[in-house]
């Protein structure tokens, strides 16, 4: 049965509340710390307009790296957790403030200016009594909006294991849960709202009272981000750090609690950031894939998982039955690929793609050459199909192969949407006809998509061809989508280790990670 | 005593003021009279340094401004702007007292300042609390007059101090301006492009014209030396009003008849208006227009 979302939120009202907290906290450290940085850029090139163009620019360039990549080189210099992502909040935030500082000091009428230096004001009097006062409103004009931005931008938070809204956010997509993407959602936007009007509030007051609060508002902002750092409790000596999807799933965390009673007090990182967090030593276990090429390129360890809660992950292409008629020839050319690719091959492939840099296409062609399936293109004169493909790059492999594999057997068209962010994102534009086709894995299909009882999962996780056979039934009656032959490797959920530390802890498998946690 | 020896300011490589000198006295209001951009206020604001001058010198007391301070040298001088120059963010007491304030005076001294000269400048107590914009034009200049006196510096600049008011409220000024014992002991300059203002509140008076000086010297002279045909043609519009204002009851040597009844500095324009005024005096009136008639001879010759 459905749970409601109102179940969903009273059930979840702690972790709401703490997640809630924690967001506001690093918007206000943030926002702190962009204040303490951007107003005196801003007057330092109010003072010096040569340095206003060289300083705006940067704060502009700053303000259009991706997130993620921003995140991405914060974890060398800062690691995991609130560090890196206080600092990406900042660097949202300098661009308004910095630019609105200027602004609102060169706005200040000249006549006024010239006043108050012919009362003999030094540059600071002039500055302090009679420009900042002036330049007020618009300053504060633009500690709003970088503080709207922070609400907003905060949720990557989640990416980096500093906590906050996206936990349920990026949680509930991955999981293809509405209710826990709501759940982060609603709350964040009302915050965004919230702090929008209390800022507004403060700018339309007088001056004079502005000014007497002036002290107390650093206070609130300390106190706010006081409250951050004390709902984020430190865990045991290794640290974990697993992604959204996998603290939710029955076959992630949970399976771990349950099954292993291993609790590693883990925290919420992205998966595009988390090997890299785990080869800088800031981490020291992940939720990874078995087939995933920075095993072997950060030389990492999957441990061994001996009860086997992580139940099998094999890739093979989805595809409605309807579509599949369309295209007569498209099935035949699909199936070239069953059985090619084994877990060492793929890994290897990912290895190429995740750590030396090839694009998915070099790679993704070189395999078809080597393995004689690669065919030079075929003009193309009918209908489009659209391959979808998820965001991480063996997904990307896959689509390409694809892409080359019918352009070189069959006439049709073909486009590639690739990058889609997760799940529920992909198989949302499988169901609403966006895309065609793109590569699922049998576990996802029996624990996201079709979440049976328990009973049932116990009973077809057992062997590969059980759980096969049951997603291709059950899609079949439900969505009416065909899961084709698969591809031959299985990228299961595991548990990754670095090499070194695993050796030195004699770790081997989840049930020794369990023992060495409670020797402690 | 202010001294301006050969001064020169150029903006974008165009002389704005070229080569001027002159001397302000102790205790004299000095009026810088020209058409808009003839340098004038470029001049006021070398004084106190709001610009400063490329070439030449300026001194104060024989003392160098540009050897001092300059916040220093600006707290020796009184600067009264056109726009008022109010700070918005400042009831009309704050600005008042930006200056007591920032040389730390003790807030009694500074409130009973306040007190005396708001009284002096006909402002009530009650327009203190309020802010510069909720305040009439001439209410804000008050205000910024009360600013500059409030320290009691020696030096007055004006720039163009009633240009923004309308025709009546800058006549009332004008007369409050003349009687008000703060300005007694003062050196001003003031900038005006107003003749009948420059002839009105000054004691002499330098005409200039593209950043020179043309001529300097008393109203009187003005009218009756002028040194060149600029400065004859630059008062032959308002001539025969200003030659009334700037004769004095005693230059006609009526005393018998005239000064039981007039004051003997008040000028023979306002006698004539006031006689004017009521149609009785016709005799009188006449007498007066006849003996300015034989003295205006004489001034020409």
């Amino acid at each position: 049965m459905q749970q409601s979302l109102w179940q969903f939120l009273v059930e979840q009202q702690h972790k709401i509340f703490i997640q809630v907290i924690q967001h506001l906290g690093l918007t206000f450290i943030a926002l702190l710390f962009a204040i303490a940085i951007g107003l005196p850029l801003g007057i330092l090139i109010s003072r010096k307009k040569n340095l206003a163009t060289p300083i705006l620019t940067v704060a502009g360039i700053l303000q259009t790296i991706p997130s993620i990549a921003l995140l991405g080189f914060m974890i060398p210099v800062f690691g995991i957790g609130p560090e890196p992502a206080i600092v990406a909040l900042l660097i949202y935030a300098l661009l308004p403030i910095i630019r609105n500082t200027y602004t609102g000091i060169s706005g200040v009428n000249d006549n006024i200016i010239e006043a108050a230096k012919s009362l003999g004001m030094t540059k600071n009097q002039l500055l302090f009594k009679v420009e900042l006062p002036l330049a007020m409103p618009v300053i504060v004009a633009g500690i709003r909006t970088a503080a709207v931005i922070n609400v907003g931008v905060a949720t990557l938070a989640s990416f980096v294991a500093a906590g906050g809204l996206g936990e349920f956010i990026f949680g509930g997509i991955s999981l293809n849960n509405s209710n826990m993407i709501l759940a982060g959602a609603i709350p964040a936007a009302l915050l965004a709202v919230i702090v929008d009007q209390i800022i507004a509030f403060i700018q339309r007051l007088q001056y004079r009272t502005i000014r007497k609060i002036l002290m107390i508002i650093p206070v609130i902002f300390l106190m706010i981000g006081g409250i951050y750092f004390w709902t984020k409790n430190s865990g045991t000596d290794l640290r974990a750090g697993f992604t959204p999807e996998f603290m939710g799933r029955k076959d992630g965390d949970i399976g771990l609690k349950k099954i292993y009673q291993l609790n590693l007090n883990p925290s919420v990182v992205n998966d595009a950031l988390m090997y890299k967090a785990l080869y800088e030593g800031k981490l020291d276990i992940i939720s990874g894939y078995s087939t995933d090429g920075r095993i072997k390129a950060y030389d990492l360890i999957v441990l061994n998982d001996d009860k086997k809660i992580f139940p099998p992950y094999f890739a093979a292409p989805v595809i409605k039955e309807k579509t599949l008629q369309k295209y007569p020839d498209l099935e035949k050319t699909l199936d070239l690929l069953t059985g090619k690719i084994s877990d060492s091959v793929m890994t290897e492939l990912n290895y190429k793609t995740d750590y030396l840099h090839q694009v998915p296409e070099k790679v993704a062609k070189e395999f078809l050459v080597k393995n004689n399936l690669y065919k030079t293109p075929n003009k193309a004169e009918s209908e489009t199909i659209r391959i979808g493909s998820k965001i991480f790059g063996e997904q990307y492999i896959l689509a390409e192969m694809y892409r080359m594999l019918i352009e070189g057997n069959t006439h049709y068209k073909v486009e590639t949407k690739t990058g889609l962010g997760g799940t529920k994102i992909c198989f949302d534009a499988l169901m609403n006809d966006s895309i065609d086709f793109y590569p699922e894995y049998t576990g996802t299909g029996l624990l996201v998509l079709l979440t049976p009882d328990n009973l049932t999962i116990d009973k077809v996780t057992k062997s590969a061809d059980l759980t096969y056979q049951f997603v291709q039934n059950e899609f079949k009656k439900k969505y009416g989508i065909r899961w084709l032959k698969p591809i031959g490797f299985n990228n299961a959920y595991a548990l990754v280790m670095r090499r070194k530390q695993a050796d030195q802890l004699k770790i081997r498998s989840i049930t020794d990670l369990k023992n060495y946690t409670e020797k402690k | 005593m202010i001294t301006v020896e050969s001064v020169s300011k150029n903006f974008n490589n165009l002389p704005a003021v070229d080569d001027i000198s002159f001397v302000a006295h102790e205790k004299e209001i000095l009026v810088l009279l020209g058409t808009s951009g003839c340098g004038k206020t470029t001049t006021l604001k070398m004084i106190n340094r709001l610009i400063d001058s490329d070439s030449g010198n300026i001194l104060i007391d024989g003392k160098n401004i540009k050897k001092q301070k300059v916040e220093e040298l600006r707290m020796g001088i009184g600067y009264v702007m056109q726009n008022s120059g109010l700070f918005p963010h400042y009831t009309v007491a704050e600005n008042i007292a930006v200056v007591p304030r920032l040389q730390k005076w003790d807030s009694k001294k500074i409130e009973s300042r306040i007190e005396e000269l708001i009284h002096k400048l006909h402002l009530s107590d009650e327009v203190l609390k309020r802010f510069p914009h909720e305040l009439s034009g001439g209410q804000q200049q008050r205000v910024g007059i009360a600013r500059a006196l409030i320290a009691n510096t020696p030096i007055l600049l004006m720039d163009e101090p009633f240009g923004a008011l309308d025709n009546i409220t800058r006549s009332d000024i004008h007369s409050e301006f003349k009687t008000l014992n703060e300005l007694k002991n003062k050196t001003i300059i003031l900038v005006t492009h107003d003749v009948s203002e420059a002839f009105e509140l000054g004691h002499r008076i330098c005409l200039m014209n593209k950043g020179k000086i043309i001529q300097t010297g008393t109203p009187k002279e003005m009218i009756y030396h002028p040194e060149n045909d600029f400065v004859k043609n630059f008062f032959a519009n308002n001539r025969l009003a200003l030659e009334y204002k700037i004769t004095k009851v005693e230059d006609l040597q009526l005393e018998n008849i005239l000064e039981k009844d007039f004051d003997k500095h008040e000028n023979i324009w306002n006698v004539l208006q006031n006689l004017n005024a009521n149609l009785e005096d016709v005799e009188l009136y006449n007498t007066i227009t006849t003996a300015f008639n034989e003295y205006r001879k004489k001034q020409l010759a």
